[in-house]
């Protein structure tokens, strides 16, 4: 099956992908739909825009979102050094007026932000929307339009329509409401923390290096720390860099030796909070449960 | 959809019905879903296999907006495709509208909110209600001001002296948080496009430098003022506060609550001042008797709230925090407001007094989200507050 393949084809990309997000962008390729991909961070959202850019061949362009975003760093900015260095060499040629201005507002001149970058490609790219909800309302109205017309306009240029239809992903961590119709206008997929079985296969994908049985320990500890009460649950990324810095320091066994594991902590609790709550003792529980 | 395991009637329309039906089903459980999704799930199905996997999770990814809905979507669809339970809609071929609130009384005059109805709380206690919890300050005026005419309660002079605050309050919440340059001559940056524009007319020089500024936007403000039994002394100052505040700003929105919720915006704007106070005393039945804050809210919270309220909004909420419902459902009823990025502000009659806490169940779970909490029982202490608005 369709949806089938699109997860084997990013299985070959090193991401595992579960069913229901398999199938949601099935979907939004085949619908030509933006996809709203919401969970917590560290899911592997990000991810999933960086390995289906890998599986189809295109590029991944990005648009970071952040509280203050506006249209110049979204959209497009001008080149105003290039246009004033611009000027001057025109008038010290000669050209005067309409000419002059003509080139100076082309597409020589412009500087291409993420979004007219990813309407204006030869090939549809995949343009991730990372973070939406630190944008403002009002930059999410503007995305509304541009998705669904998918055409800028530039005073100076006229209106751009896009060459190709970018395949879209926005992601979410849920620190703000987005509005409803930008849900609406999307697919939606909700991403959880990968189950154990998941997990494991993301490891070994990513980390062929780590050994079954040390694979299956290290899955089982961070799923356990996840049920722990902490303020910031370790990602599957820390997962990785857990796995990583535990081959690194040469164990073979989570219970080998306490003080190697506590160290290796380091990569999944990012706070002090976090860290003094999980002392040595819960650690050593934690990990003799998971081996 | 074939081999699916409900058994349809015989003179059932064919898939796409279904498919309506159940989006109807979806809609009747509190998804938000129109048309439009309609027909993203007919073509998504259009596009894939008909095995019950494929299509359940074509119809999720469709059909959910957010984590909740992702969270029970598959128990809906197992209710409506495999028969497993609470099915409260037939296959129906126009399935255009979404099913009647439960109760009749959900219909809230001409609030029109257009989902979310069904999310409505139970309403079936309404004139009782003042039986449990802790809100009687003041339990003899409960039952006489049950049916009391709000003209008792505010004269028209009143409302005169609110605007005046009301209009006070509106300008010191400026919301400072605009993105959106406008040109501006004594602005702090430098308009880099005006100013090259204007340079070509000078041979390159950018003789005048063009300037831009952010504009402070004015917020919209959502006030809700709790009108039950123990805020009775209090209902004075603060409705007329919601009729001054109606007429000083087009934008704000108002509402009260007792043991439900009630959208008055439109009633207070009406020209004539009285009739205004009429309308609402219709529509506010049920004034003086108990309070379920943390059910309103979250009323407020699921409907009204998600139209408008957003970052650029504050959340005024008028009411002594005694609720007759557990905390919880208050805590999740202000989580679910404060994720809408809005500000929120909590004036309380009690504060003023002396060695209050806020110890009442219901005002302590809301206290972590509040941005300002705040005492004001009279017209005077809400003029006073203009400071501490103008500072958030």
């Amino acid at each position: 099956m369709a949806f089938e393949r699109l997860q084997a084809e990013l299985a070959r990309q090193g991401y595992v992908a579960g069913p229901d997000l398999a199938m949601a962008l099935h979907l939004a390729l085949v619908l030509g739909r933006p996809l709203l991909l919401e969970g917590a961070a560290g899911v592997g959202k990000t991810e999933v825009a960086r390995a289906l850019a890998a599986a189809k061949g295109c590029e991944l362009i990005r648009l970071q979102c952040y509280e203050g975003l506006d249209a110049a760093q979204a959209i497009y900015e001008w080149n105003y050094q290039r246009q004033l260095l611009a000027i001057r060499a025109h008038a010290e040629a000669g050209e005067t007026g309409a000419a002059v201005e003509a080139r100076l507002f082309s597409a020589d001149y412009l500087l291409e932000r993420p979004l007219l970058r990813a309407i204006r490609q030869p090939v549809a790219p995949v343009l991730l929307i990372d973070e939406i909800d630190r944008a403002d309302e009002e930059f999410e109205a503007y995305l509304l339009e541009v998705l669904s017309d998918f055409q800028i306009t530039i005073p100076e240029l006229g209106t751009i329509t896009a060459t190709t239809r970018p395949m879209v992903i926005l992601t979410s961590n849920g620190t703000r409401d987005l509005s409803d119709a930008l849900r609406r206008r999307c697919l939606y997929a909700h991403v959880d923390y990968p189950d154990p079985a998941t997990e494991l296969a993301i490891l070994q994908a990513r980390c062929p290096g780590v050994g079954q049985a040390l694979g299956r320990q290290i899955v089982g500890f961070v799923q356990a720390l996840r049920r722990e009460d902490l303020e910031k649950k370790p990602g599957v990324a820390e997962m990785l860099d857990f796995a990583a810095a535990l081959a690194g320091l040469g164990l073979a066994d989570l219970t080998d030796d306490p003080a190697i594991l506590q160290a290796a902590l380091a990569t999944l609790l990012k706070t002090q909070g976090d860290r003094a709550g999980i002392t040595t003792e819960v650690a050593q529980r934690l990990a003799g449960r998971a081996a | 959809m074939r081999g699916g395991v409900t058994r349809f009637a015989a003179r059932d329309d064919g898939p796409m019905a279904r498919v309506a039906g159940f989006m109807a089903h979806l809609r009747a459980n509190g998804f938000r879903l129109g048309i439009a999704e309609t027909e993203t799930a007919l073509a998504a199905l259009a596009a894939l296999p008909a095995d019950e996997a494929s299509v359940r999770r074509a119809l999720k990814a469709v059909a959910c907006g957010c984590a909740e809905d992702w969270a029970r979507f598959d128990a809906v669809f197992d209710s409506y495709w495999r028969n497993g339970g609470r099915v409260r809609t037939k296959a129906m071929p126009s399935a255009g509208r979404p099913a009647p609130p439960r109760n009749s009384r959900g219909a809230e005059g001409r609030s029109e909110s257009g989902g979310g109805k069904a999310d409505a709380p139970d309403r079936s206690t309404d004139g009782d209600s003042e039986a449990g919890g802790e809100g009687r300050l003041i339990a003899s005026t409960i039952r006489n001001l049950m049916k009391r005419d709000l003209r008792e309660v505010v004269s028209p002079e009143d409302i005169r002296a609110a605007e005046r605050v009301a209009l006070r309050l509106g300008q010191a919440l400026r919301d400072r948080r605009s993105r959106r340059a406008r040109a501006d001559r004594r602005g702090a940056r430098i308009d880099l496009r005006r100013t090259i524009r204007a340079a070509l007319s000078t041979g390159g020089e950018p003789l005048r430098l063009a300037r831009k500024r952010r504009p402070d936007r004015p917020v919209r403000i959502s006030a809700l003022v709790d009108v039950s039994g123990s805020m009775t002394l209090y209902a004075r100052p603060f409705l007329a506060f919601l009729a001054g505040l109606m007429r000083a700003d087009a934008r704000a929105d108002a509402y009260l609550f007792h043991t439900r919720l009630v959208r008055i915006t439109e009633a207070l704007r009406d020209d004539d001042p009285l009739r205004a106070l009429n309308r609402i005393t219709l529509l506010a039945d049920g004034f003086g008797g108990g309070s379920r804050i943390g059910a309103a809210l979250d009323q407020f919270a699921t409907t009204h709230a998600r139209r408008f309220v957003n970052g650029r909004s504050v959340v005024m909420i008028l009411s002594d925090g005694y609720d007759s419902a557990p905390s919880d459902q208050m805590e999740q009823a202000m989580a679910r407001l404060s994720r809408r990025g809005c500000r929120i502000l909590w004036l309380n009659p009690l504060k003023g007094w002396r060695d209050y806490a806020p110890v009442a169940a219901g005002m302590a779970a809301a206290m972590p989200y509040l941005d300002l909490f705040a005492s004001a029982a009279t017209l005077d202490d809400l003029a006073a507050l203009e400071q501490e608005l103008a500072r958030l």
